[in-house]
């Protein structure tokens, strides 16, 4: 029985043994796949992914630059920067945002306005972007959320600076603000130069000197693990702060231009007529750029934007008003140098003129008339008729190309981009514009400063202080140099050449420039009332019509909406011997020029000439 | 590591092979392989947990809990576990139809028992009652077996295969499959029904990749071109390749592996943990560690020639097999040239569940070799 049963047990045994071998080298086969396979990855191919693995975890992180600082020409700081913690997520890295944010308001206040502006910003911004929903946290919001933040992949606590204007609301249509880069802006400017920066000029001196203000972006090799948290700093290439602002304004004068101003909607521009320098230039109502600077809420916008006095509107650069009376002395001027006019040549003033055979009457302001009116008499006076027959026998075209001379109609060239050019009415104009003849009505009408011509009170300044510079233009600026950020290089801000008007006669300056100080010191100088022993001011008084009057009826202040009264407007140089000073003031519906616009001209310039400080 | 008998006149005195450790029924070599394996696996996920002691000290007690599951297991005697088989693999059937019909819900599906540090699943239980049931069933008439007897093997092994594959767990249903098929061709299928089977299976592929769920179909294709979803599918394959080459030969050094570190390997304390010493260990430590498998894969194919009964050789035979098809897996999807499903690098990665089953088969290989009656 053993026989068989030990026979069968051998041969099973023998088989197993077999199959138990095959088996074993098969084992030590497939093993040695595996070792060449592993060899492959790590001799053959070791360099490349020694490479991936290096690219895995360093990563470039951008350094934002800190921007430059701006100051007025006395060293007062008009914009800074402050360390702030915020509060940012990256929708990339958050897989349930609604959740997220949800929960995250059990941790720091995050109000609705917060949830708009992130979504608002969110809609703008890259996925990747890291996005702010609460700005300016509290030291204590800080710690709290530290200490849940591995709750919360994807949000993070940044340390940033963001800008302040310490000065608020006073020099807004100077400085303008930044903003953070919308998606208009991120496709224009370059990408790299901008990583890592949120913020960028969006109006006024922090738009136009952008490429001096915003520095350059520094780098930092970093080694971060798979969700992207920074594990530690590897090589560090430090961002190039942003060069610092020194501008022409004065602060001081400013102030006191706006307190001159009190609650008067309007604009004053002070211009030092030999640098072309922006001394002052207040729009009021201004408003606080600080709330744009972190991302203004929806409801403080539409506050400022449907304010009736419209605060974000920058009239003094933007603000097209009838330069009426004070485009005179330069119609005078017009006049003497083409050859229209002498000085002494006399025109009589019944208080109407009538073009040949026209019945229409353009009334005079004064009711009567000035009688026997020289150059002199008709610029003190501000006689209409006198202009009417001027800008009669001028004629359009010549009226335009020596206008033009003042940058009438045409950009002044400040170093704030938001500038309008104002319009300077002409035969091509109306043809282009209107399709429409020129007709000569309209050449009496463009004579006293009314009818098509728009100008801007920078562009009245700007005119003030070439007729001061005895034609000589210079482009207005308000920076005045741009620095090192520790002070030790300063290079004056770039400026355009200035331009000298072809000047046939000097007496012809001279004789305008008289009638512009009997303006004020003349016995019946519609700005009399401004006399001052101190200096000696050359000005012109203006008024600016909204509303017409129909023919035969008369002009009423008190019976119209104020609305619909006259701007009044005053430009002025001083002192008239040597001009350090040039003003342009507009006051919305302030009425009449000599009363209203010159005083606040007149305070300006004891300001700034006699150091006299706001009160 | 010697990896022949250890035997002295004393103990074939006593009728025992194997001197005072095979008393206790253990068996040195491989016991020492386990060890040193052990050891070497612990010190691999220090690195891998991020230094983390409390998940280390976890995996300890874990394999301690084997090492006495293991110990325990080889106390039984061969028979034992012989007439044990067929109640074994019934209940581990019925577990698995248990968990099928009222396991079905949310993510406690394939769970059954929450035992403190290890999870025990049916499936792992039947990965050890298929090749106990196969072995006792083709044991039971001379070997090789007929045609029937290989069929009905053959079905033993497919059913609780196909129930664990619809749980879904593709890793464990191949891990099962192996063992079955293991004691099949041990037991001597023919080389020409293998061949044919093998072309039969390659014809039918088309078959079962229609049967195949999406996440699954997914798997194998980014396989061949993980660069494809290079953050979704392909994301593992592609980081545990970076950090495998990156290592070189030397390695970046113990807890210096910038993959695993910083966290780009996932899963880099389990099913990943290759990738985390082929890094930090570089070609060297994975070359120790693949001879260690080795050496334990031929110390138990050694153990299973030398028992005594079919049934054993068998069983022993199988046991080893299922504990190479872990490494070889577990390793090929690692190092992307196998598909990524659910195995891991046995007794090195972090988790309870197979490291018990492991363990027990090693105690069922430590019970054949060391019961063994010294023949007259």
């Amino acid at each position: 029985m053993a026989g068989p049963a030990l026979k069968d047990h051998l041969r099973e045994t023998r088989l197993f043994v077999g199959r138990a071998a095959v088996v074993g080298v098969l084992i030590v086969l497939l093993t040695a796949g595996l070792v060449v396979r592993l060899g492959y990855l790590q001799v053959t191919l070791h360099d490349h992914y020694r490479t991936l693995s290096s690219e895995n975890r360093v990563k470039l992180v951008p350094l934002p630059p800190t921007r430059g600082l701006i100051y007025d020409r006395s060293g007062v700081l008009l914009a800074d920067n402050y360390p702030t913690y915020s509060l940012e997520i990256t929708p990339d890295q958050v897989g349930d945002l609604a959740r997220t944010l949800e929960d995250l308001r059990h941790v720091v206040t995050i109000t609705d306005d917060d949830l708009q502006r992130f979504h608002r910003a969110r809609r703008q911004q890259q996925r990747f972007n890291s996005i702010p929903i609460r700005l300016k946290l509290s030291d204590e919001e800080v710690a709290r959320f530290a200490v849940v933040r591995h709750r919360f992949p994807g949000v993070d606590i940044q340390a940033r600076l963001l800008r302040r204007y310490p000065e608020g609301d006073k020099a807004v249509h100077v400085l303008g603000y930044v903003g953070r880069i919308n998606q208009q802006e991120q496709e224009q400017i370059d990408a790299a130069a901008y990583a890592g920066s949120t913020h960028i000029g969006k109006l006024g001196i922090e738009r136009n000197y952008e490429a001096e203000l915003h520095g350059e972006v520094g780098l930092q090799q970093v080694e971060v693990n798979a969700l992207g948290r920074v594990i530690r700093v590897l090589e560090t290439q430090a961002p190039v702060p942003g060069q610092n602002l020194r501008l022409h304004l004065d602060m001081g004068l400013q102030e006191a231009a706006i307190e001159a101003l009190g609650e008067e909607t309007g604009a004053a521009v002070a211009i030092d007529p030999k640098t072309g320098g922006v001394l002052a230039l207040v729009s009021k109502p201004g408003y606080d750029p600080n709330p744009f600077v972190e991302g203004i809420s929806g409801g403080l916008y539409r506050q400022l934007r449907d304010d009736p006095e419209k605060p974000l509107y920058n009239r003094a650069l933007r603000g097209l008003y009838p330069p009426g009376s004070t485009i005179k002395p330069f119609m005078a001027l017009a006049g003497l140098e083409m050859g229209a006019v002498t000085a002494g040549q006399n025109k009589f003033c019944p208080g109407f003129y009538q073009l040949p055979g026209q019945s229409h009457r353009y009334r005079d302001w004064k009711k009567g008339g000035h009688g026997v009116v020289d150059l002199n008499k008709a610029i003190v006076e501000s006689c209409d008729v006198y202009f009417y027959d001027l800008a009669h026998d001028l004629g359009i075209d010549r009226l335009h190309k020596f206008l033009s001379g003042f940058s009438f109609g045409r950009k002044t060239g400040i170093d704030l981009t938001e500038e309008l050019g104002g319009l300077l009415p002409s035969r091509e104009w109306k043809e282009r514009a209107r399709r429409q003849p020129w007709y000569p009505g309209e050449t009496l009408i463009a004579g006293i400063g009314q009818g098509y011509m728009l100008t801007t009170p920078l562009q009245l300044a700007a005119a003030a202080a070439t007729l001061a510079n005895g034609g000589r233009f210079v482009a207005p600026r308000v920076a005045a140099a741009v620095e090192a950020p520790d002070g030790s290089v300063s290079v004056p801000a770039p400026q355009p050449p200035p331009v000298q008007m072809p000047v046939r006669a000097k007496a012809n300056w001279q004789d305008v420039m008289q009638g512009m100080l009997d303006v004020v010191e003349g016995q019946r100088g519609t700005a009399r009332r401004i006399r001052t022993d101190a200096y000696r001011i050359a000005g012109k008084t203006g008024t600016a019509q909204v509303f017409t009057v129909g023919q035969g009826e008369e002009y009423d202040e008190d019976k119209i909406d104020r609305k619909l009264r006259d701007h009044a407007l005053f430009i002025a140089f001083a002192p008239v011997e040597d001009p350090r000073i040039a003003v342009a003031v507009l006051i919305e519906h302030g009425g009449h020029g000599g009363a209203v616009a010159a005083p606040i001209a007149r305070r300006i310039m004891d300001v700034y000439l006699m150091g006299e400080q706001p009160p | 590591m010697n990896l022949g008998p250890l035997n002295s006149d004393a103990d074939a005195r006593q009728g025992l092979l194997g001197g005072w450790p095979a008393r206790l029924h253990i068996d040195m070599p491989l016991l020492t392989g386990l060890l040193v394996l052990s050891a070497l696996g612990l010190m691999v996920l220090y690195s891998a947990t991020g230094q983390d002691w409390e998940q280390v000290e976890k995996q300890v007690w874990r394999l301690a809990l084997g090492f006495v599951v293991m110990f325990g297991v080889a106390q039984l005697h061969p028979v034992r576990l012989q007439r044990w088989s067929p109640f074994l693999y019934g209940a581990g059937i019925l577990l698995l139809l248990a968990v099928m019909l009222f396991g079905d819900v949310g993510k406690g599906a394939q769970r059954w028992l929450d035992l403190k540090v290890l999870r025990f699943q049916p499936s792992e239980m039947v990965k050890i009652a298929v090749p106990m049931m196969v072995a006792w069933f083709l044991a039971a008439s001379p070997l090789p077996p007929s045609w029937r007897r290989l069929l009905a093997g053959a079905i033993l092994t497919a059913v609780p295969v196909l129930m664990i594959a619809k749980q879904p767990d593709l890793g464990t249903a191949l891990l099962v499959a192996s063992a079955g098929l293991a004691v099949l061709f041990l037991a001597g299928v023919s080389y020409r029904l293998i061949l044919g089977l093998g072309l039969a299976a390659a014809a039918s592929l088309p078959l079962v990749w229609t049967l195949l769920r999406d996440y699954q179909k997914q798997r194998i294709l980014t396989l061949f071109d993980p660069e494809s979803d290079p953050l979704g599918a392909g994301y593992h394959t592609i980081q545990a390749k970076i950090a495998i080459g990156s290592g070189g030969i030397y390695g970046k050094g113990w807890l210096n592996g910038t993959q695993s570190q910083l966290e780009f390997v996932p899963e880099k304390h389990t099913d990943f943990i290759f990738a985390v010493l082929a890094e930090e260990f570089g070609l060297v430590g994975v070359l120790c560690l693949l001879t260690l498998y080795i050496l334990i894969i031929l110390r138990g194919l050694y153990m299973a020639t030398q028992a005594q009964s079919a049934y054993g050789r068998l069983l022993a035979g199988a046991v080893t097999l299922v504990f190479f098809v872990y490494a070889f897996v577990n390793v090929g999807m690692v190092i992307g040239i196998l598909p990524v499903v659910g195995v891991p690098l046995p007794l090195v990665s972090y988790g309870g569940t197979s490291l018990v089953t492991l363990m027990a088969g090693f105690g069922i290989l430590m019970s054949i070799h060391t019961h063994r009656k010294l023949l007259p």
